[in-house]
Formats: structure tokens, sequence, C-alpha cells
């Protein structure tokens, strides 16, 4: 099971906080190399789920291995090997950019020190800024200072909480493209998140509701394994069709992507059916639409309210 | 893996670096003690002086004003007006315009002549009685010197006068009874245990409040070596503050240090260790920076109430002396009058320095339990 070619593997994973099961029976295995996806709504156990993984918090129950080592017992040897970046920015707000890389580097007892610190600042195209204090840098650059100093000590093993919640979409691009390379460079990178165009960046996915995971595998299998078909519609006043098509039996979803209808169902043949109603009239037209990754994670996040509210129901 | 002094060199530079840049608790941290100890040390005087007295004369012999002089100059009373009935004198009182009212009866100097003891009232507001006190036991003396003074040559006669004499108090340790020499030194325990308490509790608690505990503990540096690397600057501080204490109770209040240099330096150390476990304490109690502020004031108040700072240990009741012997505060604060004014030594020291270890053994297990429970 440990497998030369698996980052993480973990089984039966488990986290209770007083009567409530965060984490129930959570298996995952993280390929190495790859970027893991991580989804799921608030709430529902992807931050102790990673806490876990690399030996922050103790699991009441399960095993598993991050990089080889035990997560029960060598968390020591995780913390070394892993660069973990949390929801929040954690970096000193009051140290300077140099200072907060400097300290890291030292938590580490990196030996080159100095030109670790002097690289990541050039890499980060920061050197002439760093005397300027962290707390004073906009979202995206403190995101991408914190991914910096999660890869100061060159980890195999990236885990980012939620990396981009909050930040503008040219900078959640830009991380991503910094994401991208790591992977390329062999770094292997689990990554929650809430957005579906990051979802869709991902080379394999978990998804986690309750504290139960729902689904998991390559990205491209996910829709098969989900089971929805989907018809692309085009045509005129596509409002008001839309509006029926989301009162008729047998489609369970509709998204709209401009003027265009992305309609999906898991009953194929019921959908079939509708389709074949909707076809008669000539009125749109009506085409089958493959892949569907992104209506397979429409699909999943529709049901992602947050979990907070009804802890304990059980998976929807 | 080992303790890494290399990680906790990091993290007390860091922690260093932080309190420099956070000037308004920097400035705190100096001014306090300063500020404290011109307030206190100026403000508090529990042997009041210039207390306003009202007077109402049915007699205005000379022997009268002679009293009156006499009770002006002690200082303890400062006329401030004459009143001329008893309902009068006692508005004033209930009003709070004056503190005391003397009134000299009818035929006052007649009598003292006969010899009939005539009595002087002195009517005293004693709402509160530490301010009353100090001139209600100076008046007799007062009395009795002024009319040993007046009743002179002929006048003066051993059958009917009484004998003049005086009273002789020997305040020992504080022969001036200036409130400040006991005020200060205790002063310093109060202050040490206020900054060294919230400081600590408030830095610590910071780093969780702040999310940057997460990536700290994220990385492979010992919870030790944080704890360590986090409580260590403010033991420095600690030091710093005791110093300027010193140098400013010598210079500006004149409170002399004679006891052992060596058993202060070892009480004061324990005592900071004791504040610093008392702060890790608060901070794994409390989630926010505000609620460990808060916890720190609530430690506070005992500390100054029933430490035997603000009044004498041995006046409280029982039950408030036991709970007073569980404060810090009360032990050190013992330390430093002993040390400074009654020029202790280490063995008149010794039950305040098990008293407070046995406090700090508390402590320190109790916190170290629930930081255990805190980290998971």
């Amino acid at each position: 099971m440990t497998g030369e070619n698996l980052a993480i593997t973990v089984r039966g994973l488990t986290k209770v906080f007083g009567d409530r099961t965060v984490v129930d029976r959570f298996d995952m295995d993280v390929p190495r190399g790859a970027i893991y996806g991580f989804l799921g709504p608030n709430g529902s156990g992807k931050t102790t789920t990673i806490r876990m993984m690399c030996g922050l918090l103790t699991p009441d129950g399960g095993s598993g291995e991050c990089l080889g080592f035990d997560i029960l017992t060598e968390a020591h040897r995780i913390k070394e090997n892993v660069g973990y970046m949390t929801q929040r920015f954690s970096l000193y707000e009051d140290l300077t950019i140099r200072e907060n890389l400097d300290f890291i580097a030292r938590m580490y007892r990196m030996k080159d020190r100095r030109a670790k610190v002097h690289a990541a600042l050039d890499r980060l195209g920061l050197q002439d800024r760093a005397r300027q204090l962290a707390g004073t840098l906009s979202g995206g650059w403190k995101q991408r200072l914190s991914l910096a100093c999660c890869m100061l000590h060159d980890p195999q093993l990236l885990l980012l909480d939620e990396p981009t919640a909050g930040v503008d979409p040219k900078a959640r691009r830009d991380f991503w493209d910094e994401i991208r390379g790591l992977s390329a460079a062999g770094v292997t990178v689990l990554v929650s998140t809430h957005y579906m165009d990051e979802a869709i960046q991902c080379d394999a996915l978990a998804y986690i509701a309750y504290g139960k995971k729902l689904i998991s595998g390559p990205a491209t299998e996910i829709p098969a394994m989900i089971g929805l078909t989907t018809w692309r519609v085009e045509g005129p006043d596509i409002s008001t069709l839309e509006a029926d098509l989301r009162k008729t039996p047998g489609v369970e979803q509709v998204a709209r992507f401009g003027s265009v209808l992305h309609v999906s169902g898991r009953d194929s043949d019921a959908l079939d059916r509708v389709v074949a109603e909707q076809k008669a009239r000539k009125t749109h037209h009506w085409e089958r639409e493959k892949g569907g990754l992104e209506e397979a994670f429409i699909y999943l996040m529709a049901d992602a309210t947050d979990n907070f509210i009804s802890i304990g129901k059980g998976a929807p | 893996m080992r303790f890494s002094f290399a990680r906790l060199g990091a993290v007390l530079f860091k922690e260093f670096v932080q309190m420099r840049r956070d000037r308004v608790t920097f400035a705190m941290m100096i001014g306090i003690p300063i500020m404290q100890l011109m307030l206190f040390g100026f403000a508090i005087n529990s042997d009041p002086k210039h207390m306003p007295t009202l007077v109402e004369m049915a007699d205005e012999g000379p022997i009268a004003r002679s009293i009156l002089i006499g009770m002006q100059t002690s200082d303890y009373f400062q006329f401030v007006g004459v009143v001329t009935s008893q309902t009068e004198g006692d508005r004033a009182l209930r009003d709070g315009t004056a503190s005391f009212v003397v009134v000299i009866p009818p035929r006052f100097e007649r009598d003292v002549l006969r010899g009939l003891r005539p009595a002087i009232l002195l009517s005293a507001d004693a709402a509160d009685p530490a301010a009353a006190s100090g001139a209600v036991g100076a008046i007799s003396g007062i009395v009795e010197t002024a009319i040993a003074q007046t009743m002179t040559g002929a006048l003066r006669n051993p059958g009917a006068a009484p004998q003049p004499f005086s009273v002789t108090v020997h305040k020992q340790y504080n022969p001036e009874g200036k409130t400040s020499t006991n005020i200060v030194p205790g002063l310093l325990a109060i202050i040490l245990s206020m900054t060294m308490v919230m400081i600590t509790a408030v830095a610590i608690v910071r780093e969780t409040e702040k999310g940057t505990m997460e990536a700290l503990i994220a990385t492979p540096v010992r919870p030790l070596e944080v704890m360590l690397g986090k409580i260590t600057p403010y033991v420095f501080v600690g030091y710093v503050q005791t110093l300027v204490f010193l140098l400013a109770a010598r210079v500006l209040f004149d409170v002399p240090f004679i006891g052992s240099k060596l058993a202060f330096f070892a009480g004061f150390n324990l005592f900071i260790l004791v504040n610093l476990a008392l702060g890790f304490l608060i901070s794994t109690v409390t989630k926010s920076q505000m609620q460990a502020m808060q916890v720190s004031f609530f430690t506070l108040l005992p500390s100054i109430l029933l430490s035997g700072f603000m009044f004498p240990f041995a006046g409280m009741p029982g039950w408030a002396q036991v709970i007073g012997s569980a404060i810090p505060v009360t032990h050190f604060l013992r330390i430093t009058r002993k040390v400074m004014l009654k020029g202790a030594d280490f063995q008149d020291i010794a039950s305040d320095m098990i008293a407070m270890t046995l406090i700090m053994i508390v402590i320190v297990a109790v916190a170290l339990k629930r930081y255990r429970q805190t980290l998971d």
C-alpha cells in the first residue's frame, strides 16, 4: 500500500470533536506528482483531514502514510518534508518579508539560509520590497509569500488549504500557474478549494461532505462516476426555456453558460424523452455534450450548503 | 528529533523584533512602571494631611486661639471657615465640605483656669477611617501642648492645670510615617505582576488568534522551543522594569534598600517565573487577545486588594487571608518590604519563597495539562 508512487495514502481516518464526527472513515490515495483537488463545502472536514495528514492533529481512528512516514508516529518527519499552507494568512504581519522567510528557514534549520531566502525573494520578484512589513501586502501577494515560505525547504509534498480564498481572479490565475510549475517540477500538490475553475485544473479529485468522502478519482473519470448525461441547448428566448426545464421531471440540473444551456440528469432515458419532446418543437438546437466535467462539479456543488448548519444529519 | 537551540534562537529573535515593532506595547512596558510609580507613590497617602476643618468658637480667649494655631501648624487640619451652630457643622460634615469640626465650648478659658478640664469637641467625618485616624490621633497632643504653652507665668497653677506632656510615637522602619515608603516596594510587585502576566498571555494568544501558531507548528519546531522562545524575552523585560523601578524609587521617593540584594534577586526571579507561568496558563484557557487581557485584569484585582498592598493583611478576615496567601503578589510584596525596608536576609524570606514555589508548581501543572489538550 505504501507504494513508491503514492505521496499520501490514508485509510479510515476519523476525527471527533466533542460529539461531532468531523471526519468519518476517510480514505484517500494521492499519487506522487499529481495535483490533487480536495473539494467540499465549508465545514465539511477538509481542513481537519489535511491537518491529520501532516501530523498537526492526531486522528481518533484510522491510519495512513504521508511520503512513506506514518502519520501517527512520524509527524516530525512529515513536517520536515511537507509544505503546509494554512487557510488564513499565517505569517507574521509585523515582520518584514525577508524576516518572515528567514524565520521559516531557521525553523527548518537550513544550511544555506541566506542564499535560499535570497533566491526566494528573486523568484517572488520582491527583492526591492524585502524590508516591507508582510502585513502591508495585498491579498494576492500575501498568498504568494505564504507559498514561497512553504516551498523554502523544497518539500516533496505541498498541502494547500483553500489557498486562493478571497484573492482576485488575476492573482488566482498567477497562483495556479505557480502550482502547475511546481507540479511539473515533480512536487505533489494537494489543494482544497471551493472554485470550480480550480477543480478543473486538477489531475484527480476527492469530494467530501459532512466528513464523509462522497466520490474520488481521476478528474476525467468523475463525470462517468456520477453518471451525468448532458445536452447542450441553443436558441431564442433561452431564459423561458431554462425556467421550464427546471420544472421538468428527469432534468436534474440546468446550468447556463452565456446564451447556452447545459441540461443534465443521471437517468439518461428520462432525459432522452425530455429532449425528444423538446426537439419535436424545433424551436431550439439540441446537441449531446461530451466530457461534462463542469456539469459534474456543478452537480456536486449544488448540494454544497454550508455543512455547519446541519451537522450530524449525515451525508445528503 | 532533539531540542534545537538554533530554532529556539530563531523564535527568540523573532519575538524581540516583534516586541520592538509593537511600539505601543513596548512603550507600555517601560512607561507603565514609571507612570504607576508616580501615580501611586505620590497620590496614595494613608496618612492624609490638610483636612478641611471648620471651627465653632464659643470662646475666643488666648488659649483657644493657641489651640487652633497648634492644630493648623500640625498640618493635619486646614481651617476653611467658622460655623455658629451645631446643625451648620453637621451639614458641612455630611456634604463633605469639611472633614472635621472643632467646637470650643463657652467659658472654655475660664474652665481651664479653674482646672475643670473642659472638653473640646472634635467631630470627624469618619467614613474613611484611614483618612481620619491620623488627625484624630494627633488632636489630644496638640491641645495639651497648646494649653501648656499658653498658661505661663502667673497662670501656671500646678494644682489646677494638667501637666504638660507629650506622647511619643515610635514608628519603626518608617520613622517619618511616609506612605510612599510602604507603597513603593509593594508597587513593584503589582507592576511586575500586571505586565508580566498580561504581556505573556497576550503574546502567546496572539499567535493562536492570528493563525500564525498553526503555520509555526507545521514546521519541525518543538513546543518547548516555542514556549521558551516566547517567554524568555519577557524575563528580560521584567529585569528592565525592575531596574527602572528601583532607580526611580531611590531617586524620587528616597526609599531605602537595606537588605540582602542576593535574597531580593532570588525572590524576584522566582516571582517573574511564577508570573510567566500564570500568563502561560491564561493563554491556554483563552482564545483571543481580548479575553487574555480581561482574564489578566481579573487576576490583578485580588493581587491589589487581598495581597496586603492596599490594606493591612493582618486586618483581613481569615478566609480572605487564605485567598490572599494563594496570590503570588502577597509573597513577593512581603519579600520586597522585608528586604528593602527591614534589611531581611535569605532566612527571613524563606517562608515566602516556599509559598511562591508551591504556587508555581500548581500553576505549571495545570498549564501543562491544559497545553497538551489545546494542541489537539
